[in-house]
């Protein structure tokens, strides 16, 4: 802002010699700051970018929420009377109250808790299967018809069965998990492991790699972003079974929940309880994407 | 009669269902030590297939190669490869797409430091310490391929293959990156045998030019010596009469007595 004046100050008078250090000593410090105040704003409206839609969309959807459930009649809360009703449920997930009156944190955790046995050995054996039959043409073609078939099955479904096999509520439920999410883990694998590169196999011929060195120094790398497909699919399915799960087999867990308050018609609760849900299965799902970016770095890019 | 690579009456008959194709027929060549050989031809003749066959990669129907002295059938360092794609693991770095190739051949004959020595003096020879940290994705074309030879000649091997190296590359590029495979050829002798379908980068790079005919069962159809001193200089060339009269016979038998028939 300074510039222009101090310009018309030297065209005009050339001799005043005081004007042009001044100039120098201001000129680059409003430069600077307004290099800094660009930054700054940038990011800021970034983030605006990013945080200011959804929020928009939140308020749209709970107002119009809000106007459809007013209506004298309407069979489902507004969200208001949520907020008032469910009020002890929203604002602190962790309190306990008495042996079946805790936050719904606490039931959260348990739920986490079932979901990471039975997924942690579905990860587990689905990779180990299906690494094995990637490398066979026979299994896959004998096998593959028989899991595209047996990932359809809900996970309830499978229920009754494995509460007939293991006559106790909470191995039933790890199973549901187990079996619900073990499919896209195991097919996905095979996938992946059929289709590592000749040209990768063709160095490891030539350097001679043994079995041992194949496995993870070529075929679980390049497998990675096909692995990681598969738990990525397998962890949502997983959270969708477990509160199917456990509203039959009953519990602690959150599916029990939301059972436990439709039959004491507890209809806020269910509304808080959906939206625990929601939030952790996407950041269970926004967690296996992390890692799977970590891990698979560099290597879906060729 | 002992040569260094014997190739030894190599046929190749791919077989699919009731129908055979005879690909190469009865070929049989010897490279000596610290010898540059191409191999050229159109485009299907066989020649990827022979070198396949020699790097032990794909089985020779009848005949074999010898490697001093000794039948080799199967993949090993002894014969690395530089593939036409480049073939890094892009999960690895360039340093670590080197270094497990040292690991695998000298893991018990060097120590840690060694084989870290060895690892970046190899990167050093192609010009890729800069990048040694970088993943393929990071790297040009050409540069690729310098990772790629620096992976094959730090195995040491007995025979360099070399399966088009630079097809996939820009004209400026590949003038660059032919000038750095004739100074490591002259500074290490290594026994080299690339398949090119450049009539100029064969002749320049190259002590003998072995011309394929055309496929099925193709066959050498004829040797040419390159009786040119080395070093060689790329600008100088242009003008010698003896590397125009010998780019001129590739060119006549390439284009004249076994000209490509497409979808004959």
């Amino acid at each position: 802002m300074n510039m222009p004046v101090a310009k018309s100050d030297i065209s005009a008078s050339i001799p005043s010699a005081p004007t042009p250090p001044a100039v120098a000593k201001i000129v680059p410090l409003p430069l600077r700051q307004t290099a800094m105040n660009t930054r700054i704003r940038a990011t800021l409206g970034k983030i605006a970018a990013a945080v200011i839609p959804p929020v928009v969309m939140i308020v749209v959807l709970l107002t119009a929420w809000q106007l459809l459930c007013m209506r004298p009649g309407a069979t489902l809360p507004t969200p208001t009377k949520i907020w008032t009703e469910a009020y002890d449920l929203i604002v602190d997930p962790f309190f306990v109250a008495g042996p079946q009156d805790i936050g719904l944190g606490w039931r959260v955790l348990v739920s986490l808790q079932r979901v990471a046995i039975g997924y942690g050995l579905a990860a587990l054996f689905g990779i180990a299967l299906g690494t094995l039959i990637g490398q066979s043409v026979w299994a896959m073609r004998g096998l593959d018809p028989i899991f595209q078939v047996l990932r359809t099955i809900s996970p309830l479904a499978w229920l009754p069965i494995s509460l007939a096999a293991f006559r106790d509520s909470q191995p039933s439920a790890i199973f549901v998990i187990f079996i619900t999410s073990v499919w896209p883990i195991i097919i996905n694998t095979a996938v992946g492991i059929r289709n590592i590169p000749q040209d990768y196999r063709n160095v490891a011929a030539v350097l001679r790699l043994n079995h041992f060195e194949f496995f993870w120094k070529i075929m679980i790398p390049s497998a990675a972003p096909y692995i990681f497909t598969g738990l990525r699919i397998g962890i949502g399915l997983s959270w969708l079974a477990i509160v199917a799960a456990e509203m039959l087999t009953g519990g602690v867990g959150i599916g029990f929940f939301i059972w436990d308050a439709w039959n004491s018609s507890r209809l806020p609760d269910i509304f808080v309880a959906l939206a625990y849900i929601g939030i952790i299965g996407f950041l269970l799902d926004r967690i296996v994407a992390g890692i799977s970016s970590i891990v698979t770095r560099g290597t879906s890019a060729n | 009669m002992t040569s260094y690579c014997k190739i030894d009456h190599v046929d190749k008959v791919f077989t699919r269902g009731n129908t055979e194709t005879c690909v190469l027929k009865e070929i049989t060549l010897d490279i000596e030590k610290g010898e540059y050989v191409s191999i050229i031809g159109h485009s299907g003749c066989g020649k990827s297939t022979l070198l396949n066959i020699v790097a032990g990669l794909t089985e020779a129907t009848t005949g074999g190669v010898i490697l001093e002295g000794k039948h080799v059938n199967e993949p090993g360092p002894d014969r690395a490869v530089v593939f036409q794609n480049h073939s890094l693991l892009p999960w690895l770095t360039v340093y670590d797409n080197v270094r497990l190739a040292v690991d695998k051949v000298f893991g018990a004959k060097k120590s840690r430091a060694e084989r870290d020595e060895w690892t970046l003096h190899n990167l050093n020879l192609t010009q890729m310490t800069h990048a040694r940290d970088k993943r393929p994705s990071e790297i040009s074309g050409g540069m690729k391929q310098r990772v790629g030879l620096a992976r094959a000649l730090a195995m040491e091997p007995k025979i360099l293959l070399l399966d088009e190296p630079f097809g996939a590359l820009d004209a400026l590029t590949r003038t660059h990156l032919q000038d750095t495979v004739m100074g490591l050829h002259e500074k290490l002798g290594n026994t080299v045998m690339m398949i090119t379908h450049d009539v100029d980068e064969a002749v320049l790079l190259s002590d003998r030019i072995i011309m394929m005919t055309n496929g099925p069962a193709a066959q050498i159809g004829e040797i040419l010596s390159v009786p040119i001193a080395r070093p060689r200089k790329r600008l100088e060339l242009v003008t010698d009469p003896t590397f125009l009269k010998c780019r001129q016979r590739v060119l006549e038998f390439l284009y004249e007595r076994h000209r490509f028939v497409e979808a004959a």
